[in-house]
């Protein structure tokens, strides 16, 4: 006890002595230790938002795999694993210099390709900075594994990975958000808002997607001789909830996050974000509720990812109440988008094309519709320029991409591999080997070449009765 | 010795189990199984398209018992796994030549 007390009046003598020895504080010195506070505070607040727009890698991948077959299951792990590493030395090296750097044109940027606007004992925002939008990138590239699923080489979808990261994405970025570092882009210049980016990084990543299904062409049993969709059932709902539960929590990185600066923005961000997302969730419920007569899980969930990308570009500009007719909009919109791209033969496993490609144009035009200041035709020009703009880049440059991906190394598996499961044929492994797992495919009617089996011993025997 | 398969409602076999136990039945294996009979499946609806699934998920109770006891394990599941409603499932009978317990090398009714 004694010796608590003598170390506690020690310390306290230490504090005084150390109070008594300061300069006395000016005007001049509270503000710098003001602004240090804020700078700090922004700091914290952007790299936290980043580990949680990071967070959302893991949310993909459980939507993508749980609304996927379980033979396809590690092949998904690891479309996700390496989007975001590939993506992140893509971006290291070629991507955040023609995003971010130096551009007379505002085409592209010039500078800063490898990082090098940092310097040692220089100012380190441009690490802050670059890991948020690192992630980001990341993000636009991941949502096209999802359309591409259970089909597509493994080889040829790292070749995509990085062009996407390196070269598609960032080239678009640059046009919209170049100056929030040293670049300046066209489209930005012209007054576009796309505050988080519904156009910048979802739009970019679901016409990538379209263009990506389009190539591949359907998964093997989709659509039969006489038009009729057959479903492919995913195999873990549970899972693909949980990834749309992470994916919710990352947006309250991905838009909040947006701001890069801790002030009091966040909060309605925050809050519109949210507002949407509900929102969509619960319009796509009812939507599907009163089409199928049942409430669908499939499209309540694509629902509340729906709202989040719509409410991603207005976030920061529209009050919450139009924040819940952004999302609502997006929540009925996705159903149509996704029993649309059906009808017209698109195979999406996990709508990724009517969530972000879809959903994002809406999101981005209604920044200029239901803009906080009032409505403006040049405003909402401006945006309709830049979703087309986005189209009319993303679209064509992967397609030609993913075509000549397909004249050089492949970018789909042989059917026989297709039929196996891309785990064996492609990463040799099992995601669930002590489990029983059928995969029905789309041969939900009974056995055929959609019901391959990952093993052929099962635990379990499949006897039929017949009366 | 007969030998009776019962294919019945998976959320039936607790009942079922209980029930056998009772009338002196001291074992029994169960079997997953999917099929149909004049039930024909049902209708599943996935991301906005109706299917149909046609096999639908029973439990396959395999039972064997000395030829007295076997109308009394017919009836028991009879009435247990019944629900009245169209796929409760069948029970299928037939005659057994022959049981062996490994452990012992018994044969006939002192194996089973």
């Amino acid at each position: 006890m004694k010796k608590v007390i003598f170390t506690l009046l020690i310390l306290v003598l230490n504090f005084t002595l150390a109070w008594a020895g300061d300069e006395p504080a000016t005007i001049e010195s509270n503000r710098t230790a003001i602004d240090l506070v804020q700078t700090n505070a922004d700091y914290v607040w952007t790299l936290v938002a980043a580990a949680l727009v990071f967070f959302m890698q893991a949310g993909f991948a459980m939507v993508e795999t749980g609304f996927t077959r379980a033979k396809n299951a590690i092949n998904i792990m690891m479309k996700n694993l390496m989007d975001f590493s590939i993506g992140t030395l893509g971006f290291f090296a070629i991507g955040f210099g023609l995003m971010f750097g130096e551009s007379a044109t505002g085409w592209f940027g010039t500078t800063g390709f490898f990082l090098s606007d940092f310097k040692v004992d220089g100012d380190p925002w441009v690490l802050a900075f670059w890991m948020f939008q690192v992630v980001f990138a990341a993000t636009a590239a991941t949502i096209v594994s999802g359309a591409m699923a259970e089909r597509t080489k493994f080889s040829g979808y790292l070749i995509y990975s990085f062009v996407i990261s390196a070269l598609v994405y960032p080239i678009f970025g640059g046009w919209a958000w170049g100056g929030l570092f040293n670049g300046g882009g066209w489209l930005e210049k012209l007054g576009f808002i796309d505050f988080a980016g519904s156009t910048v990084v979802h739009s970019v990543g679901g016409w990538s997607a379209l263009a990506g299904a389009i190539v591949l062409g359907p998964r093997m049993g989709k659509y039969t001789k006489d038009g009729r969709v057959k479903p492919i059932l995913g195999h873990n709902m549970p899972l693909a909830a949980l990834g749309v539960f992470i994916l919710w929590l990352g947006w309250f990185g991905f838009n909040p996050g947006s701001t890069t600066a801790a002030n009091k923005d966040i909060a309605m961000i925050f809050v519109n974000t949210n507002l949407a997302a509900a929102a969509g969730c619960i319009l796509a419920m009812l939507a599907s509720w009163l089409k199928f007569g049942k409430p669908e899980i499939g499209m309540s969930l694509n629902g509340a990812l729906a709202g989040l990308v719509a409410i991603t570009s207005p976030c920061a500009t529209v009050t919450p109440g139009s924040a819940i007719i952004i999302g609502a909009v997006a929540g009925v919109l996705v159903m149509f988008s996704v029993l649309f791209f059906d009808k017209i033969r698109v195979d999406d496993p996990v709508g990724a094309i009517s969530v972000h490609g879809v959903c994002g144009a809406w999101g981005t035009l209604s920044a200029g519709i239901f803009a906080i200041d009032g409505l403006s035709l040049s405003v909402i020009g401006v945006q309709l320029l830049g979703i087309v703009a986005c189209f009319l880049w993303v679209f064509p440059t992967t397609f030609i991409m993913f075509k000549l991906i397909a004249k050089t190394i492949g970018l789909r598996v042989s059917p026989e591999e297709e039929l196996e499961g891309l785990d064996l044929a492609e990463h040799a492994g099992n995601a669930y080997p002590d489990f029983e797992v059928s995969s029905y495919g789309g041969m939900v009617t009974g056995s055929g070449p959609g019901a391959a089996m990952p093993q052929p011993a099962l635990a379990t025997s499949k006897q039929v009765e017949v009366s | 010795m007969k030998k009776i398969e019962a294919i019945i409602k998976p959320f039936k076999l607790d009942d079922v189990k209980d029930a056998l136990n009772k009338i002196g039945v001291t074992g029994m294996t169960i079997t997953e199984v999917k099929g149909f009979g004049r039930q024909r499946g049902h209708k599943e609806i996935y991301r906005g398209a109706e299917y149909q699934v046609d096999f639908v998920p029973k439990v396959q109770i395999g039972i064997v018992v000395d030829t007295g006891l076997s109308d009394k394990v017919v009836d028991v599941i009879k009435q247990t796994a019944k629900t009245g409603k169209i796929g409760d499932g069948k029970i299928f009978i037939s005659t057994l030549e022959e049981a062996v317990r490994i452990r012992t090398g018994e044969t006939g009714a002192s194996a089973i």
